[in-house]
């Protein structure tokens, strides 16, 4: 396939008006041993339908939501998206484009990064938010730095109900910046005045939707932040915010706002603060101002914080972040609305309710749209919905040996009533 | 400007929303329509296939958490991929994990980290050394992993200074974050001298990739002598920009050090695909799940469209393109580096006629539909112009644009106030970022 217009005549011509003598002299500052005088060993490019031939033979060997009923969460979750979402975010203009440095000749996309943040806002009850960052988990980990930097201690805690994936890469970006992170089932047991923050999910991995003031007030009388990652961002229609809740900051992932599952990416992570943490919030900030005239527009503002301008001062790295997906969540946010996401909200809870119905429950009845269930034979329910070709719930001993024999279940808008009567089949 | 969407309300109908963010999306430059030529940002044409297999219902749909057998094709996916980018860049092992540039960053110097920890010299190499030509996000990534930036000076050709790195290299320097090419658009004349050096005093060469377009199927970085490198997927790999990400910063590294790449790795047993976490020296995760996955879909789609001679035409053809508007423009604007060029070149606003500066410069060539150059970048060229074309623009495009640039000038000595109120011809005329930033509005509120 060709995606270069200039062929080899006008090559000559480009190469003869320059003086350049040939195409080699251009690379006269490559050391001699290392250029490559032929080919890369790699094969020859392929026509457009030989591509698409080969790359769907890929796409069919995996089993999908599209066709298999998914009772699958555990940090991706199965939601309608309505067409619009990808028709909008199909516009040429939005996708070729990068980061909105040229404001003048990037209203579009900054506008939708105001109204990106506005809606991560409205849905948290922050006070304000950045552009995006690449996910939940990296979010997690930059509030993590974040509160060692408002707080000038060094000491993380992070409940063992937030993702273990999440947990992971807190882990890795505490080593790192030689910070210490705790791990604990009773993050208020560990708090104490060396304590930077304190670091939940709600609903958490669990599915368990949790009261998170008497921890915020626990934390806050140690000078710890409370730091809340939402699970399935779309429990933000029905349960109370991180703002409610007392966090100082608040994050999540984007991807339940309608973005593919994609086998785990790219989604977008979501970040929020108060006002008062608002030179200390990572990533890019998109500001309302006015041009010479008066006329209302946008632009990326505060850029003092970032690495670019404060390089090895700077308190992150972030740079390019998930502005595509990112707008993604916002027009799918606008094409429900606000009531739109209250009743997707609401049949979630219902659906899952109905599901876990005369199952053998872990925990009290107190989730949103996942929760874990206790089989007697792991194994053969887990063939059992194989053969029924069901994505399977979660077996979650590889993150917690002690729920050896449970299941993390999932239910959304998605799964009809006819699928969930199997599911609790096999499960009962 | 269009009205915010809150303030037609919060529950809309569909008709509206496509009609707010269609009018939005026109005002916004893309390259699609609109020539592009961002200096280290590789706006190339991204081909529409790419987007297309990306949606297939088995890749778009595919749940990461679920089983590994019935995710055989995404993992076969990431598997060549992983063995494709080897191949261009001659190293060992690569980690998909990382999301961007920064971020694959981060995790190479991550690695750079554990490696020392494991030889027990994690104490005394606390240095990382750094040439003014970096790129800004390469001082913040080494700081977070507990580094200290030593910057050096390059010197009068644009090269980093071997007397300079000579004198600052020693046990006590974990290594150098070298981008080659340059962000002059230079190719290190003395990259292997540099890789010696540091390797001598027991450091390693980190590579910023994010001008790997000029390498393509030119050489190969490894070989060079780096052990570490990032890829930025989104700009040579031609994964569209999305106004600002999702990008895959992808890191390669050498063969000693594939043990601390992230958790986890894809391995082939056999004949099955599998998720890897057996490496007990790895840093660990650095993203929840495996990277962002639909971006390697279209560059694994790239790679196979183009295959070896394709990819080769396509280094050759960004430099040529460079080298072709260098040419022209040096007789009408400062060139303070002037030789050969790879993949951009930058220029200096030094001499423009009556105080036209390089701001004004970038808001004039938007008013003739031509998104500005990278500017005020590197900070060592006065009023830096940084002009990549890459190889997906025609002659006629860069004859239109070397034309426009030629223009410009002499509107700026016969009419400067023209060029000094740029844009005219945008939705907005020039924003006020002294009030955004005074007066921070970041969000709508309601009932205000």
């Amino acid at each position: 396939m060709n995606f270069i217009p200039t062929n080899e005549s006008k090559r000559k011509e480009m190469l003869k008006e320059t003086g350049i003598e040939s195409i080699k002299e251009l690379f006269k500052d490559v050391p001699e041993k290392a250029y490559i005088d032929g080919c890369l060993n790699l094969p020859k490019g392929l026509s457009e339908r030989e591509l698409v031939s080969e790359i769907s033979k890929l796409a069919v060997e995996n089993a999908h939501a599209g066709t298999s009923p998914c009772f699958l969460g555990a940090g991706a979750y199965n939601h309608f998206c309505p067409a619009v979402v990808p028709a909008l975010i199909g516009r040429s203009e939005f996708y070729t484009a990068y980061t909105p440095y040229q404001a003048e000749a990037s209203q579009g996309m900054l506008q939708a990064i105001y109204e990106f943040q506005t809606w991560a806002c409205l849905l948290t009850g922050m006070d304000l938010a950045n552009a995006s960052m690449y996910d939940a988990s990296t979010a997690l980990a930059e509030s993590m730095f974040m509160s060692k930097n408002l707080t000038g201690k060094n000491k993380a805690i992070v409940s063992k109900h937030v993702h273990p994936h999440y947990r992971q890469v807190l882990e890795t970006y505490a080593w790192a910046h030689g910070m210490e992170l705790i791990g604990t089932e009773e993050p208020e047991k560990e708090v104490d005045e060396k304590t930077a923050c304190v670091i939940v999910q709600n609903p958490n991995f669990l599915g368990q939707i949790e009261k998170l003031k008497e921890l915020g007030t626990v934390a806050h009388s140690k000078g710890a932040l409370l730091v809340v990652c939402v699970g399935d961002s779309t429990s933000l229609g029905a349960i109370e915010n991180p703002g409610q809740e007392g966090a100082d900051i608040a994050v999540g992932d984007c991807q339940a706002f309608g973005i593919p599952l994609w086998f785990g990416g790219p989604h977008a992570g979501f970040m929020t603060t108060k006002k008062e943490h608002m030179r200390h919030i990572p990533g890019r900030l998109v500001g309302r101002t006015v041009d010479e005239e008066g006329k209302t527009g946008f632009i990326l503002t505060l850029q003092a914080r970032e690495q670019h301008i404060r390089r090895e001062r700077a308190e992150s790295n972030i740079c390019t972040n998930a502005a595509l997906t990112a707008l993604w969540a916002t027009v799918w946010l606008a094409s429900l609305g606000e009531d739109g996401l209250k009743k997707l909200a609401e049949e979630n809870m219902e659906a899952a309710k109905k599901a876990s119905k005369e199952l053998d429950l872990e925990f009290e009845e107190n989730f949103y749209n996942e929760f874990v269930v206790k089989v007697n034979n792991k194994e053969d329910v887990k063939q059992k919905l194989a053969d029924a070709g069901v994505i399977a719930p979660l077996d979650l001993e590889e993150f917690y040996p002690e729920l050896k024999n449970h299941l993390l279940v999932c239910v959304t808008e998605m799964n009809s009533d006819k699928e969930i009567e199997m599911l609790k089949k096999v499960l009962k | 400007m269009s009205k915010l969407l809150f303030e037609k309300g919060l529950n809309l109908s569909e008709p509206e929303i496509v009609r707010h963010y269609t009018n939005l999306s026109r005002n916004n430059f893309g390259v699609d329509s609109h020539f592009y030529p961002l200096g280290s940002c590789t706006m190339k044409y991204s081909p529409k296939v790419n987007e297309s297999v990306s949606v297939l219902d088995g890749f778009a749909k595919a749940h990461p958490m679920q089983e590994q057998k019935a995710s055989q094709g995404c993992l076969q996916l990431m598997f060549e991929l992983e063995q494709q980018l080897c191949e261009i860049t001659g190293f060992s092992g690569f980690t998909l994990q990382p999301a961007a540039g920064a971020h694959g960053e981060l995790a190479g110097m991550m690695i750079i980290k554990k490696h020392f920890e494991e030889k027990g010299e994690g104490n005394k190499r606390k240095k990382v050394i750094i040439p003014d030509s970096s790129h800004g996000t390469n001082p913040a990534s080494l700081q977070l992993c507990g580094f200290e930036a030593i910057e050096i000076k390059s010197n009068s050709e644009g090269d980093i200074s071997l007397d300079k790195l000579k004198k600052e290299m020693s046990e006590e320097v974990a290594g150098i974050m070298v981008t080659n090419p340059n962000t002059l658009g230079l190719f290190e004349k003395d990259i292997t001298e540099v890789c010696k050096i540091v390797h001598e005093k027991g450091g390693l060469v980190y590579i910023d990739g994010a001008n790997m377009n000029a390498m393509l199927g030119v050489c190969r970085p490894a070989e060079l002598g780096a052990d570490v490198m990032h890829l930025n997927l989104h700009k040579t790999f031609s994964t569209p920009h999305g106004g600002g990400g999702p990008g895959s910063g992808p890191v390669g590294v050498t063969k000693e050090l594939e043990q601390f790449l992230p958790n986890p790795r894809v391995v082939k047993n056999g004949e099955d695909y599998c998720l890897d976490t057996s490496s007990e020296k790895s840093i660990g995760r650095v993203k929840a799940f495996y990277g962002n996955f639909g971006v390697l879909v279209k560059a694994f789609a790239y790679i196979k469209a183009l295959g070896s001679d394709g990819l080769k035409n396509a280094g050759e053809s960004a430099v040529l393109n460079a080298n072709y508007l260098k040419e022209k423009l040096k007789k009408h604007y400062k060139l303070p580096y002037d030789r050969v060029c790879q993949h951009e070149f930058v220029l200096s606003d030094e001499g423009m006629p009556n105080g036209v500066t390089t701001g004004d410069l970038a808001k004039r060539l938007l008013d003739y539909g031509i998104h500005a150059p990278t500017i005020y970048f590197p900070l060592i060229v006065h009023g830096a112009i940084m002009i990549e074309p890459t190889e997906t623009e025609s002659k006629e495009t860069l004859d239109w644009f070397v034309e426009t640039m030629i223009k410009i000038k002499k509107e700026a000595e016969e009419n400067p106030e023209l060029v000094k109120e740029a844009p005219h011809s945008l939705s907005v005329k020039k924003l006020d970022a002294v009030k955004a930033a005074r007066e921070p509005d970041l969000r709508w509120i309601p009932n205000k």
